[in-house]
């Protein structure tokens, strides 16, 4: 007979637990990691730059647009 | 280095949508979200003009400016993203947007809107670099294995140009100068239009009669 108020108190707590107030702290935005650190282990990085080299990565994406996009560069290079 | 930009070449967009076609499965973007659109003005019409049209990741982005979350950021190469652990789906960032960059996706039975999505520059977003995290949510980061944007590197005419601001615009000017014409397609000129010699002064605003 004791047992009982502890237990519907107990039932009443589970109960209105759902009542409770959600968290209502705003998300703030992660950092991002910089381009130049690379991608993750194991995943594919074009050739021409070492992860964590800034300067070796701007060199690599200067290079592939002008290669890749610049047809008049890639004229001026043939014989 | 300058900042990240994209530019389309009006002159050799030939409205093909490979660029479209190249974000969509680089990223697998989601049915009914368009990170990238080909625009043709005039169309049918002899003459007819196509430009790809995606996010410019704007120096001053208007969707930055009008977030409530402030969800964007800018990163130091100047690609505009956004976080979407704290995006709340609001669509005000579309309203702000001049390009219409901003896409939701529909999700659910009852079309729910769900958070914002669009260009990243192939950059991803604040995952860590090519995390599966990062992919799902934001595509791939090519940016982080030393490659530039799918659509730009995919357009079968080179229209479309992406990289280092620098380069595309040294790109695009090898190329205005090699036709001889070109530079008037787009820009201040073409937007605003050019004085006319000799031409009639604009008419000034009639005073209120009182």
């Amino acid at each position: 007979m004791r047992r009982a108020p502890l237990l519907g108190l107990l039932v009443a707590a589970a109960l209105l637990g759902a009542c409770a107030e959600k968290q209502q702290t705003a998300a703030t935005r992660q950092l991002d990691d910089k381009p130049w650190a690379g991608p993750a282990a194991g995943q594919h990085a074009d050739a021409g730059f070492k992860a964590g080299d800034q300067a070796a990565w701007q060199e690599q994406l200067r290079t592939r647009a002008q290669r890749g996009q610049n047809e008049y560069t890639r004229a001026a290079a043939q014989p | 280095m300058a900042r990240m930009k994209f530019i389309c070449d009006s002159e050799r967009c030939i409205e093909c949508n490979g660029c479209v076609t190249a974000c969509k499965a680089e990223h697998e973007v989601p049915w009914g979200v368009n990170r990238r659109r080909v625009v043709t003005l005039n169309d049918g019409v002899p003459g007819e003009k196509s430009i790809s049209v995606a996010c410019m990741h704007c120096s001053d982005a208007p969707c930055m400016a009008v977030c409530p979350v402030d969800c964007f950021y800018r990163t130091d190469e100047g690609v505009v993203l956004h976080d979407k652990d704290v995006c709340i789906g609001c669509g005000y960032c579309s309203y702000a947007c001049p390009f219409g960059a901003p896409q939701f996706p529909t999700n659910g039975t009852f079309g729910l809107r769900g958070k914002m999505d669009k260009c990243t520059f192939c950059a991803g977003g604040p995952e860590a670099n090519g995390s599966e995290a990062e992919y799902e949510k934001y595509g791939r980061n090519r940016l982080a294995e030393g490659k530039l944007p799918a659509c730009a590197e995919m357009c079968s005419t080179k229209a479309l140009i992406g990289g280092d601001g620098d380069v595309v615009a040294d790109i695009f000017r090898t190329r205005v100068l090699n036709r001889g014409k070109g530079s008037e397609v787009w820009g201040w000129g073409t937007a605003y239009g050019k004085p006319v010699a000799g031409g009639a002064a604009p008419a000034q605003p009639k005073a209120a009669k009182s």
